[in-house]
């Protein structure tokens, strides 16, 4: 089978990551930035997937398993962080909760 | 029985405890514990010496180790005790005065609001002068010797709610400090070079490596001496014991003439090795005796405050004590550290009577008649004034001085001009001890005692009486019998002094003339204090006469001298010093901090996104430097 190139799997890995962290940087709506965090957690899963088909190993599988799980639970807590934002605040804006500034 | 010995400064340090956390005890308690503590600490002591006298003389040195008090490689001092003849003598002197003088408190600070707080600090003194006489290493006596010094300054400062009394105290801290500063050098001085503290080993290797007169042993018994000047209050750190006064008489007794001052005394004997080996400084020694007891002797002379004669007095008997020192007559001090113990504590006791029977009345002009109404009071003072002027053949005085005169005399390291101070200083001892009592015993009644006496008052100013009298008759000289007892029992210890073969022979010539020159004193007193006052008054007309008296009773104008040399300059500086170079580095410092801190919690805004903002560029810049550095 022919293989793709680890150089261009790697440089869409980073494409993606890239994308996430402008999306985590300009967007102020919290659905938004919890999506554009699993973005970049997927950029590192292929990342790691990319570098397990490249030496053969399991590892790199294994460990976008564990990502998966992680960013299962992640989503899970941060929606009801953002639910509960909503209640207490009327708005899912991330500028607005800014109460813990030194 | 010797195994016991733990137990002599272990008692009092006991009471120490009781006391300070028993605050609740009762009056009588608080006596029993404070005077119990010492009279076992005394009867542990007498019972020990009782048992250590019939061993054969070489056989008496016992050591007890009681702990090793920290290891530092191959130094590893120990908290050990050591009982010879000579720290015997003086573990006998500290317990057996040490618990009348507590008997006579008991009594004499009845009534006092500080009363366990008074025998707490003396049972503390107690043991830390024990721990002082009797431990094996410089170190250990090192500790003893801060922690009397600790006591004289509570008890001196006692009654601290009046300033002066509190200022006392602190001034005999800070002036015994600068020679125990000297000392403590001197003692990283052996240490470093003779690797290690241990009296006895630090004598052999001083002797095995050192060679007489060389630098190191001069320097290292310089500074020891130091400490000896300054904790038994001589030319020039004697300042501070006429103030130290100030604390309550028993303390003065205790602390102030029979035991803390010699300990100088002591120190200078412990090591005498060191000092034979530094012929300078042993010179230094005997000079700084002689001038000290003359100064000292001139300034009794014209004290008004009863106990201030006293202790000029005790510095200028402190000054015989280091002339001995300074000829090789090592057991004559410690002999003399004795017979002054007795007399000096029975002298302020029976002041303290006096003191207190008029109405905390000082003045000796104010005092006078006191003969018959105050007889237990008179008769024991005569006897300790007898000694301390050193009437011929019947004081304890009397021997030991006479005993000191003679070493100096014929020693090969004495001579002529020492021993002619001392005989000035005994013609000054005898005339302003007499002074004293034909002062304050004689004369018209000027006020009537307020008649309060005990038991435990009069007992001890009668066994100190005694003693007072009687100590002295250890020491016969050889034309009175020649049974020199107590050399004996020490010459194991200190060697005895080195005489010149011509001179010693003059033991009767010279006896004459120490008791001439003490009775002679006492006629000169009688004539000037009792018989002719008109003359001394007329006297004193005299413009230079009474400037000379303002000198002395000043005391030499060492005060004003240091007050101007050292005093106004320090406070001066400290003054116009307020805020100095090295403060600003710190306070720059500080500035500087809480400037980045202001600026630094600017960015902390509470928003995610700028928090998420800040690791991007972190993370950026850790990855670049990663990369490309």
């Amino acid at each position: 089978m022919s293989a793709v190139p680890m150089t261009s799997g790697l440089i869409v890995a980073s494409v993606l990551f890239s994308l996430g962290l402008l999306g985590v940087l300009v967007r102020r709506n919290l659905i938004f930035l919890l999506v554009s965090i699993e973005v970049m957690l997927n950029a590192a899963g292929l990342a790691f997937v990319v570098a397990g088909a490249r030496w053969g190993a399991l590892d790199g599988q294994i460990m976008f398993l564990f990502i998966l799980v992680m960013a299962a639970a992640e989503v899970a807590v941060g929606l009801t962080l953002v639910i509960q934002l909503y209640h207490r605040m009327g708005t899912v804006d991330a500028d607005a909760a800014s109460m813990l500034r030194g | 029985m010797p195994d016991w010995l733990w137990l002599v400064p272990a008692a009092p340090f006991a009471g120490f405890l009781v006391l300070i956390a028993g605050a609740r005890l009762r009056r009588s308690g608080v006596a029993i514990v404070g005077a119990g503590s010492i009279a076992i600490s005394a009867a542990v002591a007498f019972a020990i010496a009782a048992r250590f006298t019939a061993l054969p003389p070489d056989a008496r040195v016992f050591t007890q180790t009681l702990w090793t008090w920290v290891r530092i490689g191959d130094f590893a001092p120990k908290v050990a005790l050591r009982l010879d003849a000579l720290s015997l003598v003086m573990v006998l002197v500290v317990t057996g005065v040490g618990f009348l003088i507590h008997l006579y408190s008991t009594a004499f600070m009845e009534g006092d609001e500080g009363y366990a707080r008074f025998f707490a600090y003396m049972n503390l003194f107690v043991g830390m002068m024990l721990v002082l006489v009797l431990a094996d290493n410089l170190l250990l006596l090192y500790l003893g010797w801060e922690g009397v010094g600790l006591c004289s300054y509570l008890l001196i400062g006692f009654w601290y709610r009046d300033p002066i009394n509190a200022n006392a105290g602190r001034k005999a801290f800070i002036v015994t400090r600068v020679g125990d500063t000297a000392m403590i050098i001197g003692l990283f001085l052996v240490a470093t070079r003779l690797g290690t503290l241990d009296i006895q080993t630090l004598m052999q290797r001083a002797a095995a490596q050192w060679p007489a007169g060389s630098a190191l042993p001069i320097a290292a018994a310089a500074l020891l001496l130091g400490g000896a000047v300054g904790k038994s209050a001589q030319l020039p750190l004697q300042t501070w014991l006429p103030d130290a006064m100030a604390g309550p008489t028993p303390v003065s007794a205790l602390i102030h003439a029979a035991t803390m001052v010699t300990a100088g005394v002591y120190l200078i004997a412990r090591t005498h090795v060191l000092f034979t080996l530094a012929p300078p400084v042993q010179l230094a020694v005997a000079i700084i005796g002689a001038a000290t007891l003359l100064l000292a002797g001139c300034s009794a002379l014209t004290q008004h405050d009863i106990k201030r004669v006293l202790a000029y007095s005790t510095i200028s008997q402190i000054g015989y004590m280091f002339l001995a020192l300074g000829v090789g007559a090592w057991s004559a001090a410690i002999f003399h550290f004795m017979t002054h113990a007795f007399f000096k504590a029975l002298l302020f006791l029976g002041a303290g009577v006096v003191i207190a029977e008029l109405d905390d009345e000082h003045d000796l002009f104010k005092m006078g008649g006191l003969r018959r109404e105050l007889p237990v009071a008179f008769w024991t003072f005569l006897a300790g004034s007898a000694s301390l002027a050193a009437l011929p053949v019947v004081t304890a005085g009397f021997y030991s001085k006479d005993l000191i005169l003679f070493e100096t005399w014929s020693s090969v390291l004495g001579g002529p001009w020492l021993w002619f101070a001392g005989v000035g200083g005994a013609l000054l001892t005898s005339v302003y001890t007499f002074r004293m009592v034909f002062l304050a015993f004689f004369g018209h009644l000027q006020r009537r005692p307020a008649g309060r006496s005990g038991w435990a008052l009069n007992v001890p100013l009668i066994v100190l009486a005694a003693l007072a009298i009687a100590g002295g008759f250890v020491e016969l000289p050889s034309t009175l019998g020649g049974k020199p007892y107590f050399s004996d029992f020490l010459q194991f210890v200190l060697p005895a002094a080195v005489n010149l073969p011509a001179r010693a022979t003059d033991v009767v010539r010279l006896q004459v003339v120490a008791g001439v020159v003490s009775l002679a004193g006492i006629y000169l007193a009688w004539l000037l204090f009792l018989r002719r006052r008109t003359v001394l008054a007329s006297a004193m007309r005299s413009p230079a006469l009474r400037a000379l008296d303002r000198f002395w009773f000043a005391g030499w104008g060492f005060d004003r001298l240091y007050d101007v040399v050292f005093v106004r300059p320090l406070v001066w500086f400290a003054t116009v010093d307020k805020s100095d170079g090295i403060d600003r580095i710190y306070d720059g410092l500080a500035w500087s901090a809480r400037t980045a801190w202001r600026a630094l919690s600017h960015t902390e805004t509470g928003r995610v996104r700028w928090y998420a903002a800040g690791i991007t560029v972190g993370a950026l810049v850790i990855t670049t430097i990663v990369i490309f550095l």
